[in-house]
């Protein structure tokens, strides 16, 4: 009997991501997408479910589907992405939801796996050049991604002690570069000046899109227990990071950044919150050598996630950005999973 | 539910997630600098070794004894005494290993660097690494590298004239530990010549408070020199003695060592250089000339 696998955050690029990329997998017999809106990319044969973003439907459908695995890749780690009561809402108040729903007698969740960000260790000059999954942070969390993260992460570590029957894994992915991702770094280093804070050059570690979706399958297939960190090889001076995608500076002051920073903000071209700031004063490392252990080879170091990400910015500005546009049509969708009339359901 | 049809999948996700893999192209092409992990650049290195080497050899005359116990290859922890407002026996010991044996020092110091802009990044492209045990661990054990520290920290380059060549307290051990767990040797280096070449003649606390500096020096090179002081040592005669390596009859690797024998160590590492300083002294016989 294969998997019976269910994927949060379906409306988002990782949900999306993720479940394209199960589809494939034979093993996988049932494959379910939760989100709160449409689905931005076309599923073979997922089925998608509606979902608010605290998940308070989600004890209906695990006790209902008998799922037995979930991959929970709707923590927000981009704080541009939503207020900072809703990233609270999202990540604390619907991970505590989704651990009630695979606790509740009747579940038959054996695998949880989440997608957590490196965020959580902060970025300080205290800090230790490469974090293991053990390494404290420096200081205590300022802004609300970092604790509403954190807060979310010990729920989890919680709920994998009280549930032993259920592998949990967690997965901190470093700042990820990819082609169709916006995030207030991908977003900066894409227009023709791109911030630098004045006289800092921190050493970054990036991720491919790619990657993060083979992390979190492997994790999946092989039931991983316990915490990972998951990034490219090597770090990368910032400036170099400019110049390889083929901006060029825009020097700010790194104290006074936000001020002159807020029309530059407010007119959309550029996102600097503050856990972006504090990277681009002190970088960040983590060392991968845990996940490497149980098996798992990035296929790209953190130069090759920066010049596959410079190749997709190319190809933009060469073409201009046209993205496939793709509606979500729920009838469409379900005549050609459950119609008698639908012959193949490739 | 049917098994999707494998081929249909594949065009369909390949046409919106591009899940191809490139050929494994090869690091360094990418890379426009060659800044390494540590934020270290060999070519910044190159150019402060060709504009170092003058003030190396002709201002200091830098003099080192027993320089063959420095190794070529093979990780190693190099101590030694710290002193001068802007101490020159850093730069000095790292011109002279990485320009005599062409191998990497990283200068474990103080993080406060990585927040001071311009500073925090020269200070990392020439070698400079914040001293945390997770680093040292890591450059000496798992990469092999020469790291020097300066375990008296601030407390060596802030101490008044008068206490010239006495060497302060050894922290807390944590260098012998990083030794012990990495089971690299520990090489102690003594230096004489640092002390005359910036000396403090007081400090003004109020000042380092507002500029959140650790200390701030008057020396007598800014009362000499005026401005140039501040960068500017005098052209005392610089000595480096290598002393025997130590190593310790521990099992590497474990997570804590006993403190009582940490301190016992590391009280041992400070009085060998205290002695080779005093015999150093006990040969000199100018300031200027050694």
């Amino acid at each position: 009997m294969g998997s019976r696998v269910l994927v949060t955050g379906a409306d988002t690029f990782w949900g999306g991501r993720v479940i394209q990329a199960l589809e494939s997998d034979p093993s996988v017999e049932v494959l379910l997408g939760l989100g709160e809106h449409d689905p931005s990319v076309p599923f073979d044969r997922a089925e998608f479910v509606r979902a608010d973003q605290t998940y308070s439907i989600l004890h209906r459908l695990v006790q209902a589907t008998k799922v037995d695995t979930i991959i929970h890749t709707f923590l927000v780690s981009d704080s541009t992405l939503a207020k900072s009561r809703a990233l609270h809402e999202i990540n604390v108040i619907g991970t505590m939801n989704l651990l009630a729903a695979a606790s509740a007698s009747g579940s038959m969740v054996t695998n949880l796996v989440v997608k957590s960000s490196t965020k959580v260790y902060g970025a300080n000059e205290r800090d230790p050049y490469w974090f293991t999954e053990e390494t404290k942070r420096s200081t205590p969390a300022k802004t609300m991604v970092e604790r509403s993260l954190i807060e979310a992460e010990s729920l989890i570590a919680d709920f994998a002690v009280d549930r032993p029957q259920t592998a949990v894994s967690v997965l901190r992915f470093a700042n990820v570069l990819s082609g169709g991702l916006t995030t207030p770094i991908t977003q900066n280093l894409s227009r023709p000046l791109c911030p630098v804070l004045i006289g800092f050059d921190p050493l970054l570690q990036f991720v491919s899109a790619e990657d993060v979706v083979r992390a979190l399958e492997h994790a999946t297939r092989l039931k991983l227990r316990g915490v990972y960190n998951v990034a490219g090889s090597g770090r990368l001076p910032w400036t170099e990071v400019v110049s390889m995608v083929g901006s060029r500076p825009l020097p700010l002051p790194s104290l006074h950044h936000r001020l002159i920073m807020r029309p530059l903000t407010a007119s959309g071209l550029y996102e600097m919150p503050t856990e972006l700031a504090d990277l681009l004063r002190f970088g960040r490392g983590v060392d991968c050598s845990k996940i490497e252990a149980t098996g798992f080879r990035l296929r790209r170091s953190s130069a090759g996630a920066v010049h596959a990400f410079t190749e997709h910015l190319r190809l933009d500005r060469s073409t201009g950005s046209d993205p496939i546009a793709y509606r979500y049509e729920h009838d469409v969708e379900q005549f050609f999973r459950h119609s008698p009339a639908v012959v193949d359901r490739g | 539910m049917e098994e999707p049809r494998l081929t249909q999948t594949t065009e369909r996700s390949a046409m919106i997630v591009p899940m191809t893999s490139p050929p494994e192209e090869a690091e360094e092409d990418l890379r426009r600098s060659d800044v390494d992990e540590w934020g270290r650049s060999e070519r910044v290195r190159q150019v402060i070794r060709t504009v170092y080497e003058p003030i190396y050899s002709k201002w200091f005359r830098v003099e080192w004894q027993n320089f063959d116990r420095i190794p070529e290859d093979g990780g190693a922890l190099l101590v030694a005494n710290h002193a001068g407002a802007v101490p020159s026996d850093a730069p000095v010991i790292m011109h002279g290993i990485e320009s005599r044996l062409g191998r990497p020092v990283y200068g474990l110091a103080d993080y406060f660097f990585r927040s001071v802009p311009f500073i925090g990044t020269m200070w990392s492209r020439s070698g400079g690494v914040a001293a945390r045990p997770e680093n040292a661990e890591r450059l000496l054990r798992d990469q092999g590298q020469l790291a020097l520290v300066f375990p008296e920290g601030t407390k060596g380059p802030s101490k008044a004239f008068a206490d010239r060549y006495h060497l302060r307290r050894f922290g807390r051990g944590g260098f012998i530990e990083i030794a012990m767990r990495t089971g690299t040797p520990i090489i102690p280096l003594a230096v004489v010549g640092s002390e005359e070449a910036m000396p403090i003649l007081f400090r003004l606390p109020a000042m380092a408070k507002v500029l959140g500096t650790p200390y701030f020096p008057v020396t007598a090179n800014l009362l000499a020199m005026g401005p140039l002081g501040v960068v500017l040592p005098f052209p005392v005669k610089m000595k480096v003695s290598v002393l025997e390596p130590i190593t310790f009859d521990v099992e590497p690797g474990l997570e804590r060592y006993p403190r009582s024998l940490v301190l016992e160590q590391s009280e041992r590492v400070r009085e060998l250089i205290q002695e080779e300083v005093f015999e150093m002294l006990k040969a000199r016989r100018s300031i200027w000339r050694g």
